[in-house]
């Protein structure tokens, strides 16, 4: 498997402030690669840095097999990307502008172009200056959906959009998956990640904070348990990896490490279950602890 | 809550954005102003001297157009105020205008206005903020003009009513331009309504005072520079001033209260769903964008120059009817029309600089509105980004140059049937452009390397305007006057067209391009 980005160590600094602090990033060739982490994380200045509008001050940048600095035209030639604030030229309608930036990518599916239009319910006759933030955001999707390319950055494409359209948009991004490209896909909506994502990386103050698909991601966090004994359980506090157990009216709950699950378990089984439930940690659970782990640090 | 409630916190938001721009602008009038003073005591120190001024002004045609009607120049103060007024008029009138556009329309353009106007702020409160603070900013360039005079040793009177005359002109201009963001959903726009009706006041007041009719009179510049400082001073003509300020405003006031935030008086119709062929192009993007502004410095320089053009033959007659000014002419070599055709094409190769700047500066207003992002994520490389635009600006410019011959011939073989200057008007006009692209390749100079400080573009501008009007007066040393790129061009049809000057601008101004392109492929993208 190849990698169409890969970020090793990459460094990017604005002044005193370091954006970029030795930043991992591997997007696998026809992946969707989700893109998380707080504002200001850093995720932006890197899809600028893979964009070639910026340079990276250190460590290394591959998009596509190039260098996204100095074969930028090239490269983009092959790639389309969608901001998270769209600005477009006031006068121009959004149906010159989907025809513009898809001319100068190097062509656009003129029937897709029709589809999207109609998929994403936007009237291309409309100035640029009278589209709401919505209407925006679907020019930039269907510029960048009209053409068939190997890798769509997308730096939270659906700031804007409502359920429908969001659901459009995963559908966009899911066609444009079983055509084999590749997704890297920074967002905020974790159901959106949840839903699309093979893969997701964590950036946090400059550099990943964790990478894998979403069942390692659980696997290296820890599991709430939520369990009825006939006796009581206070056994349980000694078990290694379990944190903050609660016991309220014969019931316990407690987190407990992935990997010391079977030895909690069976602690409690020899108090007698009579109701237990185990969920991995959601999403949201996932993220608000990693984030919250930065705002702590 | 009244339509004006929120002012105070708006004026002091202003205050706060402009706290380095507002002092420029003022120092900057003040010490031009102060600069001629000392240079005119310093030339004219006989009394032979003054009255050869007298004389030479009051004969030249090209000074009128400028400077307008000669008035008290037998006085240091009279020939002070009339050598620098122009300046300090045109500055004063501007200073309001981008003053007033940039705290109305511009904000309300950008969005930034309705997160105020959620807030405790009124529909007028925006507009009444910006007025104030350019009357506030017109009354301290009248009084520091004022005090600069007196320092300078001229009567109080004088001063004051010059100082006036100034306070009144930007106060009737800030009045225009509020009036001017009601009309148009762009900043832009707006700018190019005020900024047009300035250029026309003064070009009408220009032809006034070339022919001595009326057309003085339909000017706001005329009524200003009628008041006569140290003649028979004349203070009721600043009643006109005001009374027009007021109602500009109240056409600015009744305009708000009749639209939507955000809106212009036209709505905005349905426009083309797909894009014309050309418009997939760098060039075809930039000319799409600058339609409107070649297109307004086209016509407002084209009539411009038409209208002068129109008036070379008065000259040419006012001058044979009076015998001393035809003995006068004809010691300096008899060419009276030539010598005027060669001062408008020089002064209007300096305006044109104008439209370079902005049209090469839109580059970096692409990049800070984000567009240049979403461009250049697509297949176009950077340097054909640059290119496309600057071809629209040197080609702009070629035009601009053009129009402007054609238009200063064909209105003077119009009225005296005399077509011979045509062709060499038009090869006049062009044989400037290098002069322009040196100035505007200072812009992208600086768009490549110092994306952050535009604003040293225009004071290049600035540069080359300052040493083309006031530059013989200040007598600035060659090596001062000699960095702008117009002081080494022959001046045409006086002066023979040679290769090597123009050729070594020329070459000047292709380094300054070729520099602030590679500073613009090397740098962040914004």
């Amino acid at each position: 498997m190849t990698n169409a980005v890969q970020l090793d160590g990459v460094v990017k600094s604005f002044g005193a402030t370091r954006a970029l602090d030795g930043l991992d990033l591997h997007v696998t060739s026809g992946e969707v690669h989700g893109f998380l982490g707080p504002n200001g994380a850093g995720k932006s200045t890197a899809m600028r840095v893979l964009l070639g509008l910026i340079r990276a001050d250190g460590g290394r940048a591959i998009l596509l097999g190039g260098d996204p600095w100095t074969e930028a035209a090239h490269l983009h030639r092959r790639l389309a990307y969608v901001p998270g604030d769209v600005n477009l030229w006031p006068t121009l309608t959004g149906g010159e502008v989907i025809d513009l930036l898809g001319r100068m990518r190097g062509g656009l599916d003129e029937a897709r172009r029709r589809q999207l239009l109609e998929r994403f319910e936007l009237d291309p006759r409309k100035k640029a200056r009278t589209y709401s933030k919505g209407n925006r955001q679907k020019v930039a999707l269907v510029a960048a959906f009209s053409s068939e390319v190997e890798l769509y950055l997308l730096d939270e494409p659906t700031s804007g959009l409502d359920p429908l359209m969001e659901a459009a948009f995963q559908e966009c991004v899911l066609e444009a998956k079983r055509r084999g490209a590749t997704v890297l896909l920074s967002s905020h909506i974790l159901a959106e990640v949840e839903a699309l994502c093979d893969r997701v990386s964590i950036v946090r103050g400059g550099h990943t904070a964790q990478s894998g698909t979403l069942s390692e991601l659980r696997q290296l966090t820890r599991t709430t348990v939520v369990a009825e004994t006939s006796r009581p359980v206070p056994a349980i506090r000694q078990v290694a990896g379990v944190h903050r157990p609660e016991f309220q009216d014969g019931r316990v709950t407690f987190d407990v490490d992935s990997s010391h699950l079977a030895e909690a378990v069976r602690v409690l089984s020899e108090a007698g279950i009579t109701a237990l439930t185990a969920h991995p940690p959601t999403l949201e659970e996932l993220f608000l602890r990693q984030y919250g782990e930065q705002i702590a640090s | 809550m009244s339509s004006v409630t929120g002012a105070p916190h708006l004026v002091r938001l202003v205050l706060r954005r402009d706290r380095v721009r507002l002092p420029v602008w003022l120092l900057g009038i003040t010490a031009a102003t102060g600069a001629s003073a000392n240079a005119v005591r310093g030339l004219y120190d006989t009394p032979e001297k003054i009255a050869g001024y007298a004389a030479t002004v009051t004969s030249s045609p090209a000074t009128r157009l400028m400077n307008g009607r000669p008035t008290a120049v037998d006085t240091l103060d009279g020939i002070t105020v009339y050598e620098s007024s122009t300046v300090a008029v045109l500055a004063v009138s501007l200073m309001s205008v981008f003053l007033v556009v940039r705290h109305t329309r511009a904000e309300e353009e950008t969005g930034r206005s309705e997160l105020l106007r959620s807030t405790v702020v009124g529909r007028h409160a925006a507009t009444l903020a910006a007025v104030s603070v350019a009357v506030v900013a017109s009354v301290l360039v009248g009084l520091l003009d004022a005090g600069v005079l007196v320092a300078t040793g001229a009567p109080v009177q004088g001063s004051l009513l010059h100082g006036a005359s100034l306070t009144c002109l930007g106060v009737l201009f800030a009045a225009v331009a509020a009036a001017s963001a009601q009309v148009t959903p762009s900043a832009r726009g707006a700018l190019g309504i005020a900024g047009g009706l300035v250029g026309a006041a003064y070009v009408l007041r220009g032809l006034g005072d070339v022919s001595e009719n009326v057309l003085t009179w339909v000017s706001p510049f005329g009524w200003a520079q009628g008041t006569r400082p140290f003649g028979d001073e004349r203070w009721w003509l600043l009643t006109p001033l005001l009374a027009l300020a007021a109602l500009f405003l109240g056409l600015a006031v009744a305009l708000t209260a009749r639209r939507d935030a955000g809106a212009g008086l036209v709505a905005a119709r349905p426009g083309r769903t797909r894009a014309a062929r050309w418009l997939g192009t760098s060039w075809g993007l930039a000319l799409r964008n600058q339609r409107g502004l070649l297109l307004g410095w086209m016509t407002g320089l084209t009539v411009t120059a038409a209208l002068f053009g129109s008036t070379g033959q008065e000259v040419v007659d006012m001058v044979a009817d009076n015998p001393e000014l035809s003995a006068f002419f004809a010691e300096e070599g008899g060419a009276v029309l030539d010598g005027y055709f060669a001062f408008v094409l020089s002064f209007l190769a300096v305006v044109t600089s104008a439209f370079g700047v902005s049209s090469a500066l839109r580059l970096r207003a692409e990049e800070e509105a984000g567009r240049a992002e979403v461009l250049l994520a697509t297949g176009l490389s950077r340097g054909r980004w640059v290119l496309g635009s600057l071809a629209v600006t040197v080609v702009g410019t070629a035009l601009i140059l053009l129009c402007i011959g054609l238009g200063l011939g064909v209105t003077h073989a119009l009225v005296s049937g005399d077509s011979d200057p045509l062709a060499v008007l038009a090869a006049g006009a062009v044989a400037q452009a290098p002069a322009v692209l040196a100035v505007v390749g200072c812009a992208v100079l600086v768009v490549g390397w110092l994306p952050r400080w535009t604003a040293l573009a225009w004071a290049a501008f600035a540069f080359v305007l300052l040493q083309s009007y006031l530059g013989g007066l200040l007598d600035l040393p060659g090596a001062v006057a000699g960095l702008s790129p117009y002081w080494h061009l022959p001046s045409l049809p006086t002066e023979d067209f040679t290769v090597a000057p123009a050729a070594t601008v020329a070459v000047i101004a292709a380094a300054l391009h070729a520099t602030g392109l590679i500073g613009l492929r090397v740098r962040d993208i914004a």
